[in-house]
């Protein structure tokens, strides 16, 4: 997936000049916590965050709070080194970035001009989704060999039951030699794939069934 | 006097998609004979449904999966089309006369809607209902029209009431659930295992509604190998305590009984004693709030010998006021126990120690418990302030 896929176009944004304390009316409002700050012509110059306001405030246990500090500039207190994307970015590299610099917001940028913005909230709904997790289905995973064609293996057999298969993840195995599959099938009795996965000598991990005495 | 009904008629049993199928609604006649070995039901009290009507169905459900439903069941299909709508799929394969079948069952809850909202009957009961998982134009696990959506819709329009739906399946009621998310004149309240494992994944307890119907959608995600004293606990502080916020006009439980033990399809281990207490704090509740309102359907349930009758005569027993305990009757024993592929169940209730003692049990216990209070914690904290 790319980022113009996920990201949102309808962005909240300032001018340079706007005051601190429009800055935080906008950001009560939409209840977001970054501002892009662009030129006329959607130029990116910089952005500010709740934590930015926050310093420029004075605290509550000032007493005769000098409130008129909120009326300078945005640009005084804006970050203007800015970690940036492009829509043509794919999501995992997105999240890496997320990840390494410690980030919540990154704007997306198209010839230096603002087009849309991605949060780690928005990375992390898209990551729920590739996981399935939002589509009735059944959990499954297999523990397979670290070889080829495994999965079109498994798949194919899922294929037989005319069951869909929602999501596919792959995450290695503490065993080296082997790889785990976690799949969500469109099925609420995935009991039948699991009889023939274990008959053709696949390790189900999951579901398990519960020991009764007959 | 008013009294129960009870909806039934053989039609109920045309929904069948073939004979391997795990959903079996012989179970349905199954506990029709129970109750009736024992005399618990009288003629008056069993009302045959009548099918409901496309405006019925449009209520929650789109025309175009509507079509594709009718035009499946006369064997006019196209096998890629319909698996768009989750039609010709394992769990709900295509079957002659499918419409008609899942329409009637949709009608025999809204007839036990009707004779409860009109005051004709203090309690109804539809064990052939229960269908959550339908959505608006898809069919998903074994559910084909969602017959719970649709009398709460319905309801919602003709009497204008407020509906506290309690759904004990121990798949989520996800289909309920997400037809009234963000509405507020609609509380659902779903235990069910856990969606880490059991379909359909979805009844995370941050699952809470959204919009005007934030803090009306609960759910109790529980542990798989739940027994009874943790899920009871559960049941009963929850629904208590719910109730108490929403007072409801009426109350709609869903009653798969699929948490038994010995069901095949999931990891709960609750026993009788779980059903015993299901329906006897719905009356107490329907009583206190709903002035006796109880629409009761059934849901899952794939041990149709040895669990499901038991479970589910349970709620008209206790509908009526009636103690069951020990025996069960031997003439629906002699009967049945000839056609059973496994050995019936000679009582009412299990025998102790049933099932191998859950070596995790503490730690089940104390997550479920986290779960309830995470749960609960909203309407605790509005009661605070």
């Amino acid at each position: 997936m790319i980022v113009q896929e996920m990201m949102k176009t309808d962005v909240v944004t300032l001018h340079k000049e706007a005051t601190i304390e429009t800055a935080w009316k906008l950001i009560r409002k939409h209840r977001i916590r970054h501002i892009p700050i662009i030129e006329e012509d959607r130029t990116l110059i910089g952005i500010i965050s709740d934590r930015d306001l926050r310093d420029a405030t004075p605290s509550i246990f000032h007493e005769n709070r000098n409130l008129e500090e909120l009326q300078k500039p945005v640009s005084e207190i804006m970050v203007t080194d800015v970690i940036t994307a492009h829509p043509l970015d794919f999501v995992e590299e997105l999240s890496t970035v997320f990840y390494e610099h410690e980030i919540a917001c990154i704007p997306i940028l198209e010839k230096k001009k603002l087009v849309g913005i991605i949060t780690e909230r928005d990375m992390l709904y898209t990551l729920i989704q590739l996981t399935g997790a939002l589509q009735p289905s059944s959990h499954l995973e297999v523990k397979v060999k670290n070889i080829a064609g495994q999965l079109a293996e498994v798949a194919s057999l899922i294929k037989h039951h005319k069951t869909n298969i929602n999501s596919v993840l792959v995450y290695p195995s503490k065993q080296e030699n082997y790889k785990i599959l976690v799949l969500r099938i469109n099925t609420i009795n995935p009991q039948k794939i699991v009889t023939e996965l274990k008959n053709a000598g696949y390790d189900v991990l999951w579901p398990k069934e519960a020991e009764v005495q007959q | 006097m008013k009294k129960p009904v009870f909806i039934y008629s053989e039609q109920l049993l045309n929904y069948k998609f073939n004979d391997d199928h795990p959903f079996n609604h012989f179970r349905v006649k199954l506990t029709y004979d129970l109750l009736n070995s024992m005399g618990a039901l009288t003629e008056e009290q069993v009302i045959p449904p009548l099918e409901a009507c496309d405006e019925q169905l449009a209520l929650i459900h789109d025309r175009a999966y509507i079509e594709a439903v009718k035009k499946a069941g006369e064997g006019d299909y196209d096998e890629s089309a319909s698996l768009t709508f989750g039609l010709g799929t394992e769990d709900t394969p295509i079957f002659p006369h499918m419409h008609e079948a899942s329409a009637l069952i949709v009608g025999a809850t809204l007839q036990a809607v009707d004779m409860v909202m009109d005051g004709k009957a203090t309690h109804a009961l539809n064990l052939s209902g229960g269908l959550h998982h339908g959505f608006r134009g898809k069919a998903s696990g074994f559910c084909i029209y969602n017959d719970c959506s649709i009398a709460i819709e319905y309801m919602r329009r003709k009497y204008g009431v407020k509906v506290l739906y309690v759904d004990t399946d121990a798949h989520h009621g996800d289909g309920v659930q997400w037809a009234f998310y963000d509405d507020a004149d609609v509380c659902t309240l779903s235990i069910h295992e856990t969606g880490r494992y059991l379909f359909p994944g979805t009844g995370q307890i941050t699952e809470k509604g959204q919009g005007k119907g934030y803090g009306f959608s609960f759910n109790l995600p529980i542990d798989a190998f739940t027994e009874d004293e943790s899920w009871i606990e559960l049941y009963k502080t929850s629904l208590l305590e719910i109730a108490d916020y929403f007072k409801p006009d009426v109350i709609f439980t869903q009653n798969g009984a699929d948490a038994h033990f010995l069901d095949p399809l999931t990891h709960l281990c609750s026993t009788m004693k779980t059903y015993d207490t299901i329906p006897r704090l719905a009356k107490t509740i329907a009583d206190a709030y709903c002035g006796g309102r109880w629409i009761a359907v059934g849901g899952g349930g794939y041990d149709i010998w040895r669990a499901v009758p038991r479970a589910w005569a349970r709620i008209w027993l206790v509908m009526n006021g009636i103690e069951a305990s020990g025996p069960l009757p031997s003439t629906w024993l002699n009967k049945w126990q000839k056609k059973s592929p496994v050995t019936l169940p000679e009582t009412w209730e299990d025998r102790e120690n049933a099932y191998k003692p859950i070596p995790r049990k503490q730690e089940i216990t104390e997550k479920n418990a986290l779960t309830l209070s995470k749960a609960l914690y909203l309407i605790r904290n509005e009661k605070r302030t």
